[in-house]
């Protein structure tokens, strides 16, 4: 599966972006919505990113597509088989080495059949009837305008495109929400294939209990960082086997696992002050945990956790 | 109060027919999941009920009367994605206070930020824009909530509080809940009785 010798795919260092926001009258603030991530995806890999809603998943995949919006500062480094990718370089690779299957439908154009959508600048007619085949959708699909659509079709549609897109770097953006468990889990297969065909898959998901199955690493984003990256294995087992605080109460949140919430929500980006941004909700926070300035992702166990307390 | 849609017909333009003669009611107090394969026609009913679309056929009534053609509408649906339901053009506190101001409580238990007030819905996130969408449609004249795959846009610890929210609020308010969902683990939690679409459907 994934080879070694070789560059990753995507080998992300240190990256962080803020926003300039106006507030009222004018007033020129920062927000910072990404802070310190390092994170790698090797050819024949799938590396699913879940955690909060708000963690800064999109804007990671946007950050990695160059496709942030203007008022955005990124700095840190972020690598493409080897090479530093700079807007130039990512305005050349995009849509053809790296594909995104974007989480809002809305990124479909209205005015174009969805069937030359799927085809794009690269694909053939071939490719696109295999594709719809393999996801269920009638050939008749083609001829349709994309507000003709129900959701889960929709959805099938913008995978397809990357599928057909020959792209060695896939960010598939929540590709499986209003999908039924079988059309999800073929949809899920097929980025299987895809890597196991030699490309990196970065899978971001809130249907973790699917990317338990398909994917081989998992990484937790909470509140515009990793708290966790770690193999999948970890997370079938949950409890015990997880290093963050974090991750063990999505765990416990699944459906099938108890239905139990935790108390609180994530900070607000703008309120975040140094220290665990997890504090305030966690049962093993100490002193250390809120003053420290940084916590930095320490390897425990085999895996990845961003905590001071982890063993 | 009682929802029923009686004999339900529907096609778009000249397609294919979706719905044929489908036949449900709901009850208050009642939370029913709708189920069925992806692009069978569950959003379709889902905004046939909520009076969005007119049926071919068939009718939508509430304690036997049709449903009231103005005004803040008693059934209320909470659209599959969030992007599509709100103008890009608004701010969020405008898209907020459209039908009725919601309480500080009820943004406090959504977990919707005071910042996030004066941004604008390309500011937001998927799952955040979401939970403006379900605030929005919790006003007291609410007596029907259709939440059409509303939580698949959350990560699942905020999945279980809105659901833990939502059946507290139906409960307290004795209103019914319809919830078209996939994932059948949630239904089993969250419904007193589920209902499967293409069973009802007469094509
Ligand atoms: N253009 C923007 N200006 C200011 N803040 C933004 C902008 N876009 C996103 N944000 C903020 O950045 C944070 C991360 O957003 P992002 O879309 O990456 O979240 P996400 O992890 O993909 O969430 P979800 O699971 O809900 O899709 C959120 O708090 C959001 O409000
Ligand atoms: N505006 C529209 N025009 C034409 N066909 C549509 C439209 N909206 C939905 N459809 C079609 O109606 C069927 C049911 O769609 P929908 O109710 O959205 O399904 P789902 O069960 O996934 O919610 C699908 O085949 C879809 O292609
Ligand atoms: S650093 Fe402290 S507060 Fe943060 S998750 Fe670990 S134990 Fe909890
Ligand atoms: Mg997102
Ligand atoms: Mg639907």
């Amino acid at each position: 599966m994934a080879n070694h010798d070789t560059a990753p795919v995507l080998d992300i260092q240190n990256l962080s972006v803020k926003f300039r926001m106006y507030d009222k009258g004018l007033r020129q603030s920062e927000l910072q919505v990404i802070s310190d991530i390092n994170l790698n995806i090797k050819a024949g890999e799938i590396v699913a990113v879940a955690g909060s809603s708000g963690s800064g998943k999109s804007l990671l995949a946007h950050a990695v597509l160059g496709i942030l919006p203007k008022n955005a500062m990124v700095s840190g480094s972020m690598k493409y088989c080897g090479t530093e990718l700079t807007p130039a370089v990512q305005a050349d690779l995009r849509g053809r080495d790296i594909a995104l299957v974007p989480q809002s439908v809305s990124y479909l154009d209205p005015l174009k059949k969805v069937g030359p959508q799927v085809q794009g600048l690269y694909g053939t007619k071939e490719q696109q009837s295999q594709v719809f085949n393999r996801f269920e959708l009638a050939e008749e699909t083609a001829e349709k305008y994309p507000f003709q659509l129900s959701g889960g079709m929709a959805r099938r549609i913008l995978v397809s495109t990357a599928v057909i897109s020959n792209a060695k770097l896939i960010i598939a953006d929540e590709p499986t929400p209003g999908l039924n468990p079988e059309i999800a889990e073929t949809t899920m297969k097929i980025f299987r294939d895809l890597a196991d065909e030699g490309k990196a898959v970065m899978l971001i998901t809130h249907d973790i209990d699917l990317a338990f199955l398909f994917a081989d690493r998992i990484a937790v984003f909470y509140a515009g960082t990793t708290v966790e990256i770690a193999p999948v294995a970890d997370f079938i087992r949950g409890g015990d086997a997880l290093r963050h605080p974090y991750s063990r109460a999505l765990w416990n949140a699944l459906p099938q696992n108890g239905f139990k919430p935790i108390a609180g929500g994530q900070p607000y980006a703008g309120n975040l002050q140094g220290g665990c941004p997890y504090a305030a909700r966690c049962s093993h926070c100490s002193t250390e945990c809120t003053t420290a300035k940084t916590i930095k992702m320490q390897t425990v166990r085999g895996g990845e956790v961003r905590c001071c307390h982890a063993t | 109060m009682l929802l029923e849609a009686k004999n339900i017909s529907y096609r778009y333009q000249n397609g294919p027919w979706i719905l044929k003669d489908v036949t449900l009611s709901v009850g208050e107090g009642e939370r029913v999941g709708l189920v069925g394969p992806s692009g069978y026609g569950k959003s379709t009913l889902s905004k046939i009920l909520a009076g969005y679309i007119k049926p071919a056929a068939g009718e939508v009534l509430l304690d036997g009367k049709e449903l009231p053609a103005e005004g803040y509408s008693p059934i209320q649906l909470i659209y599959q994605h969030p992007e599509k339901a709100i103008n890009p053009l608004w701010r969020m506190k405008d898209i907020l206070h459209e039908g009725w101001v919601p309480d500080q409580c009820t943004l406090n238990a959504m977990g919707i930020e005071q910042g996030w007030l004066e941004r604008w819905p390309a500011e937001l996130s998927g799952g955040e824009m979401q939970r403006f969408c379900i605030a929005r449609v919790l006003g007291p004249q609410t007596r029907f909530l259709i939440a059409d795959e509303m939580s698949t846009m959350l990560d699942v610890i905020t999945q279980a509080q809105i659901w833990e929210l939502m059946i507290r609020i139906v409960e307290e308010r004795c209103m019914g809940l319809i919830v078209v969902t996939h994932n059948e683990a949630l239904a089993q939690k969250v419904c007193t009785r589920i209902i499967s679409l293409p069973e009802l459907n007469k094509l």
